[in-house]
C-alpha cells in the first residue's frame, strides 16, 4: 500500500503524539529521580544521585524488592511447570473437554484482576486459614500460567508432530523424545513465556493487594504506600525509574528470543 | 523365493466415519523394493504408518520378521522411516541428526561417529556433517533423512513420499540414486507414492491402493500391461477404455477393456487391417506434440474416446494426421485386456 505524502505526514504526527503521551512521563520520572528538589517540582533545580543512594540503603525498598523477586520467581517456576504440561496435553492430544480446559486456563488473564483478587481472597481467608506469602504466589501463578501456556502452545503447534515421530521411529522412548527433541525445541518459547510471566508478576498490584499476607510488601505495594508521604517522594521516584529500566529488559529478551527462532531454527 | 519380512493381515483403520484402510492383507518380501501406489486418501500412507507404529490398527495385525508387533510402539520396531517433510531435528547438526538413532540405542561414541560418517558418505554428503539442516537444500535434506534412517541398519526402510517436495529433475535423479542405494545396502524398501512413473521405474513390485483396499499387486510390467481393474488402468498410465456398446461393437464382446495408447496405431481410413488386429473408425479430435512422441485423441464413431501415442521417430511429425481427419485405429488383439469395473 502506498500512502500520499500528506497522509504520511499526518500519520507521523499522530504517532509522535501517541508515543509522546506514553514515553514523556516515563522520561520525567527518570529525570526526577535525579532531581535535587525534595518535591516533584518541574523543572528540577539541579541534578544529584543522592536519592538513588538513599533508595538503595532504604530497608523498606530492599525488603520489598526481595519479596517481589521471590514471589515472581516462584510464581514463574510454578507457571513454567504447569503451563508446559498443559500445553503438551492440549497441543498433542485430542480428548473430551479439551476446548473447555483451554478456555478455563486462559480466562484468568481476561478476568478483571479485582475479581480474581476478591475470589482468591475469599477462598484463602474462609477455607484455607488466611493469607501468607504462598497465597500471594498462588494468586500470581494464576495469570503467569497463561502467558507460559500460550507461548508453549504456539510453539508446539508450529513444531508439528513429525520430529517427535521421527525420534520415536529412531528408537527413542517418550522420555528420551521429550528431553532430546521436544524440550530443546520448546526452550526458547518457554524462556520467553517465563520472562513475560516474571515481568507480569513483578509489577502486579491488584491481585497482590487481595492475596498477600499481613506485612508482606512487594515493590509496587511499597510504592503505593509511600507515594503520598512527602519525605519519601524522591525515593519513590527512584524506585519507579528503576522499575522502568528493569521492566524493559524482560520484554527485550522475550522479543529477541522469539525473533531469533523465526530466523534460525525453523522447523524442517 | 524370498521370505516374508512384513506380514499384514486384515489391517483396518477408521478415522471417524471414514474407513481409511479396509482389511488389507499384504506380504512384503525380504530385500524387495515394494511401492504402495494410490491417489491421496487411498490408505497407502496409513498402511505405512501402521507398519511403522505411528497408527494403531482398529483391527488386524502386523508382523515384522515373524514377530507380532501390532501393539509395539515405534521405538520397539526394527524399521525406520524417511518422512515426507524429512522431519530433521532443526536444533542438531547434520551429523548429530544421523547419530541420533545410535545414540538413543547407546552405541559407543567412536562407533557411532564412524557409522554416521559412513552413512553421510553413502549419500554423497561428506563434509556437510557440521551444517545445520536449515543450511541445506531440499535434495540434501532428503539425503540426510535417508542417511539418518539407514545408519540404524533397519530390517525394513519405510519411505513416505520422500521425493514429493523435490522438483522434477532432482526427483528423477533421486529415483535412480534411491534404487542404487537400495541395491547396495540390500534392505527391504517400502515406498509410498502417488506418482505412477516413480512407482513403475523404481519398484520390484507395486501395490495399487484404492479406497482403502488393494486394487492390484504385481510387478510394474504386470500392473501396467495387465491392469486388473478400470481404476488401475486409469491410475497407472492413461485411462484408455472401451466399454459397453463400443466394446460390443468393436470387439464383439461386452465388458470393459483396456488398450494402452502406445499399442494403438493411427492409420488412414483406407488402410488394410492386418490379421490378428482389431480396428475402429474415428475422427481425430486433438493432436498434441510432446517432443518424443505425439498424442492423438480420437473420437470413435461407436461412441467413446481413445488415445493413441506414436513415437516421433522421423524428423517430421509421425503419420502427419491432422485435427478433424477421419482415421482408423488398430491394435493387436493380445494388447486388449478385460478389466473389472
Amino acid at each position: 500500500m502506498t500512502l500520499s505524502r500528506g497522509t504520511k505526514a499526518v500519520l507521523a504526527v499522530l504517532a509522535f503524539i501517541a508515543f509522546s503521551f506514553i514515553y514523556i512521563p516515563l522520561g520525567v520520572i527518570l529525570i526526577n529521580s535525579f532531581s535535587a528538589d525534595k518535591g516533584l517540582g518541574w523543572p528540577p533545580s539541579g541534578l544529584t544521585t543522592q536519592w538513588w543512594a538513599k533508595a538503595i540503603e532504604n530497608d523498606g525498598v530492599r525488603e520489598a524488592l526481595w519479596t517481589s523477586i521471590w514471589v515472581a520467581a516462584v510464581a514463574t517456576l510454578v507457571a513454567l511447570v504447569l503451563g508446559t504440561l498443559l500445553s503438551l496435553a492440549l497441543g498433542r492430544y485430542r480428548f473430551f473437554g479439551r476446548e473447555s480446559i483451554s478456555l478455563v486456563v486462559v480466562l484468568p488473564i481476561a478476568l478483571p484482576g479485582i475479581v480474581t483478587g476478591i475470589a482468591l481472597n475469599n477462598v484463602f481467608t474462609t477455607f484455607l486459614g488466611g493469607l501468607t506469602i504462598y497465597t500471594l504466589i498462588i494468586g500470581h501463578a494464576t495469570f503467569c500460567i497463561v502467558v507460559v501456556y500460550n507461548n508453549a502452545l504456539a510453539r508446539i503447534r508450529r513444531l508439528g508432530g513429525s520430529v517427535e515421530e521421527a525420534s520415536a521411529d529412531l528408537g527413542a522412548n517418550a522420555w528420551q523424545t521429550f528431553t532430546r527433541v521436544t524440550f530443546p525445541l520448546m526452550r526458547s518459547a518457554l524462556v520467553a513465556g517465563g520472562v513475560l510471566a516474571f515481568g507480569l508478576s513483578f509489577d502486579e498490584i491488584i491481585v497482590t493487594t487481595f492475596t498477600a499476607g499481613p506485612g508482606i510488601t512487594t515493590l509496587p505495594i511499597w510504592i503505593y504506600q509511600n507515594l503520598f508521604r512527602p519525605n519519601q517522594a524522591p525515593i519513590v521516584n527512584v524506585v519507579a525509574a528503576a522499575l522502568v529500566i528493569i521492566s524493559i529488559l524482560p520484554i527485550y529478551i522475550a522479543q529477541k528470543l522469539s525473533s531469533d527462532d523465526d530466523r534460525g531454527a525453523g522447523v524442517m | 523365493m524370498a521370505s516374508v519380512i512384513i506380514r499384514a493381515r486384515g489391517l483396518t483403520r477408521r478415522f471417524g466415519d471414514v474407513v481409511a484402510v479396509d482389511g488389507v492383507n499384504l506380504d512384503v518380501l525380504e530385500g524387495e523394493f515394494l511401492t504402495l501406489l494410490g491417489p491421496s486418501g487411498s490408505g497407502k500412507t496409513t498402511v505405512l504408518r501402521m507398519i511403522a507404529g505411528f497408527e494403531r490398527p482398529d483391527a488386524g495385525s502386523v508382523e515384522i520378521g515373524g514377530v507380532d508387533v501390532t501393539g509395539v510402539p515405534p521405538y520397539g520396531r526394527d524399521v525406520n522411516t524417511v518422512f515426507q517433510d524429512y522431519a530433521l531435528f532443526p536444533h542438531m547438526s547434520v551429523l548429530k541428526n544421523i547419530e541420533y538413532g545410535l545414540k538413543v540405542k547407546k552405541v559407543p561414541r567412536a562407533e557411532r561417529t564412524e557409522r554416521a560418517r559412513a552413512a553421510l558418505a553413502s549419500v554423497r554428503l561428506e563434509g556437510y556433517g557440521d551444517r545445520a539442516p536449515s543450511q541445506l537444500s531440499g535434495g540434501q535434506r532428503q539425503r540426510v533423512a535417508l542417511a539418518r534412517a539407514l545408519v540404524n541398519r533397519p530390517r525394513v526402510l519405510l519411505l513416505d513420499e520422500p521425493l514429493g517436495a523435490l522438483d522434477l529433475k532432482l526427483r528423477e535423479q533421486m529415483q535412480v540414486e534411491l534404487k542404487e542405494i537400495q541395491r547396495e545396502v540390500g534392505i527391504t524398501f517400502v515406498f509410498v507414492t502417488h506418482d505412477q512413473d516413480e512407482a513403475l521405474t523404481m519398484s520390484d513390485r507395486i501395490v495399487v491402493f484404492n479406497e482403502g483396499r488393494i486394487a492390484q499387486l504385481g510387478t510394474p510390467l504386470e500392473v501396467y500391461e495387465h491392469p486388473a481393474t478400470a481404476f488401475v488402468a486409469g491410475f497407472v498410465g492413461t485411462s484408455n477404455l472401451l466399454a459397453g456398446e463400443a466394446a460390443a461393437a468393436v470387439l464383439g464382446r461386452p465388458g470393459t477393456w483396456s488398450v494402452r495408447p502406445e499399442k494403438i496405431r493411427v492409420v488412414g481410413r483406407d488402410a488394410s487391417v492386418e490379421p490378428g488386429c482389431h480396428a475402429v473408425r474415428g475422427t481425430v479430435r486433438e493432436v498434441v506434440y510432446v517432443g518424443m512422441s505425439t498424442r492423438f485423441v480420437v473420437d470413435l464413431e461407436v461412441g467413446g474416446t481413445l488415445m493413441a501415442v506414436e513415437q516421433n521417430s522421423d524428423a517430421a511429425n509421425s503419420g502427419g494426421h491432422l485435427r478433424g481427419e477421419p482415421v482408423l485405429l488398430t491394435w493387436r488383439t493380445e494388447h486388449e485386456y478385460e478389466v473389472q469395473n
